[in-house]
């Protein structure tokens, strides 16, 4: 693998049955950098992010994460690799700090660490006045902040995260949003995301790729996409003309 | 490992604080007493006044009293116990969508499924060791009955099987809850299993017996067709944990036992045994006699689990 590059791809496929969902996907992603994955439903952006965790057996194709071959060091790869899942779901009936206890047992951390660590991200998430609370009782905006608490346990180097502001008010998205880029700028976590959201994906991510129906249509930073639809000019093009532009063509 | 203790530790710890294992603790505890205390009552009204009674330290455990002994509730009820702790060990998780933040942590995804299992089966060793302890503590208490050694030791195996004959039903529902989706649908699968394998089984080998080799009554019974009857009979109903089950116990738990046949079935040994002695099987004698059963339990419970292993192993987990 090239120095720099973290996650690397070599035409990774996903069939069920006679579907798709993932076409042959080749794709670089650099470390340090927040890389975003766009594409309506059903594109193959899940199956790609559990393909890399390697929770699914690729059909085809392979990929490295932090140098790892999912399909065989998973639990290796896990390690350092956070995963936030669309819709997290946690224990009704534990509260935050009980939850995070259970992460940081099945991570292997000593009750001391884990007792440090759960203070500082409750603390890092905003979390700190809900401690004590049963997360059955948590909000969205809270849950997914606790959720984001969780991947952190185990200080990963690379998190994927799928469509983490799905269902959050502009509030709490925005925080959300801010904590993620603070994330990737003070600790250096290469940030991989999916999400429909075109103009959140354009305020944080480095680099996005375009996912449509399993195919990786287009990549770069958003610039060289706009030059590469529209040709230079003068106006600039936002992320979701982009999008649109490319959406129709298919 | 770490995995593994997290969620044997957290299982054990939900399950030790759930309200179904408040009831279900409740419920076997007032089983225990009334069954023990019918025991008790009956023995003293028909042992009264006999010079020497052979082990009635492990009567309080077979004799039905009124309406069952503690041996035939655990064959009947027992794998209530083991659908309750696992119908919906997995698919739970699935529906609130923990089970891929488990899953994503850096252990090997067996974890789940063993510390699920083995919490189970030690919440199903501490409920089955204390209806023991209370058993005999009434008998003591009630009768004055003390156990001897080979008492102890009769009581310990029945304990063993026992314990493996719940795990067996533990697996089950854990099997029925990788494979549906719905905790309904598993809980109802392992309910409608539990009851046709306990209760129907022996209507259903009757009716096979009867198909293969009917006895017509009309014109001479004979002998041979009888015997092929009977013989089918005791297979297809060996098919049946719970049939298994309560002849290994039955054998251990009484000593007078001699075999778990039916008389039909007697091979001419075995009759001259149960005819002409009536002494009872040393212990390690019951054991040989039962030792194909307890085998057979011990295999389709590792069979059991086995399956639902590999289901789980190469199952998609997106949720």
């Amino acid at each position: 693998m090239e120095p720099g590059i973290i996650i690397e791809t070599t035409n990774l496929t996903k069939r069920y049955g006679r579907q798709t969902a993932v076409n042959g996907l080749s794709l670089k992603v650099k470390e340090g950098e927040i890389f975003g994955f766009l594409g309506p439903n059903g594109a193959g952006k899940t199956t790609t992010l559990l393909m890399l965790l390697g929770l699914s057996r690729p059909s085809k194709g392979s990929a490295t994460v932090c140098g790892l071959n999912p399909v065989r060091m998973a639990k290796e790869l896990k390690r350092h690799v956070g995963y936030l899942p669309e819709n997290v779901g946690f224990y009704g009936d534990m509260d935050a700090v009980q939850s995070l206890q259970y992460v940081a047992d099945l991570n292997g951390f000593t009750q001391v660490e884990a007792r440090e660590k759960i203070d500082e991200l409750l603390d890092l998430v905003g979390l700190k006045e809900e401690a004590k609370k049963k997360t059955a009782a948590f909000s969205r905006g809270m849950k997914q902040r606790l959720g984001v608490a969780e991947v952190l346990i185990k200080d990963p180097e690379v998190l994927f995260l799928d469509e983490p502001t799905l269902g959050l008010d502009p509030e709490g998205a925005i925080q959300l949003i801010n904590l993620i880029r603070s994330l990737n700028r003070e600790k250096r976590i290469t940030v991989l995301l999916s999400s429909h959201n075109l103009h959140q994906v354009q305020k944080m991510s480095h680099r996005v790729g375009i996912m449509i129906g399993g195919d990786l249509i287009a990549e770069g930073s958003i610039d060289s996409l706009s030059e590469e639809k529209f040709g230079v000019g003068e106006k600039e093009y936002s992320l979701e003309e982009i999008y649109m532009k490319h959406f129709q063509e298919v | 490992m770490q995995g593994l203790y997290a969620v044997f530790k957290k299982e054990l710890q939900d399950h030790l604080s759930s309200y179904r294992i408040v009831i279900l603790f409740a419920l076997i505890a007032m089983v225990s007493f009334i069954t023990s205390y019918m025991a008790a009552v009956h023995m003293r009204e028909n042992l009264e006044g006999l010079a020497s009674i052979r082990f009635p330290f492990l009567m309080l455990f077979s004799t039905p009293g009124a309406m069952f002994s503690m041996v035939q509730f655990v064959a009947f009820f027992g794998p209530l116990i083991g659908l309750i702790l696992g119908f919906d060990a997995i698919n739970r998780e699935r529906t609130q969508g923990t089970l891929i933040k488990v899953i994503s942590q850096p252990i090997y995804r067996d974890a789940v499924i063993n510390g699920k299992f083995l919490a189970g089966v030690t919440i199903i060793a501490i409920m089955l060791t204390a209806i023991v302890l209370v058993i005999s503590g009434f008998g003591l208490a009630l009768v004055g009955v003390v156990p001897g050694i080979e008492e102890i030791w009769r009581v310990f195996i029945y304990l063993i099987i026992s314990i493996f004959y719940i795990a067996f039903w533990l697996g089950l529902s854990i099997l029925f809850s990788i494979l549906f989706k719905s905790i309904a649908t598993s809980a109802l699968a392992s309910v409608a299993l539990w009851i046709f394998l306990s209760f129907f089984i022996s209507l259903g080998a009757e009716v096979v017996a009867n198909t293969v080799a009917p006895i017509d009554r009309k014109d001479g019974v004979q002998p041979e067709v009888v015997l092929e009857n009977a013989h089918i009979k005791e297979m297809v109903s060996l098919s049946s944990p719970m049939v298994l089950y309560s002849g290994a116990t039955a054998t251990i738990i009484d000593p007078m036992r001699k075999t778990t046949r039916s008389i039909i079935l007697m091979g001419p040994m075995e009759e001259l045994l149960s005819a002409r002695f009536k002494n009872p099987l040393p212990l390690g004698q019951s054991i040989v006699v039962v030792f194909p059963h307890i085998i057979a339990l011990i295999a389709i419970t590792l069979i059991c689990f086995a399956i639902s292993y590999v289901v789980f192993m190469l199952q998609e987990v997106r949720t």
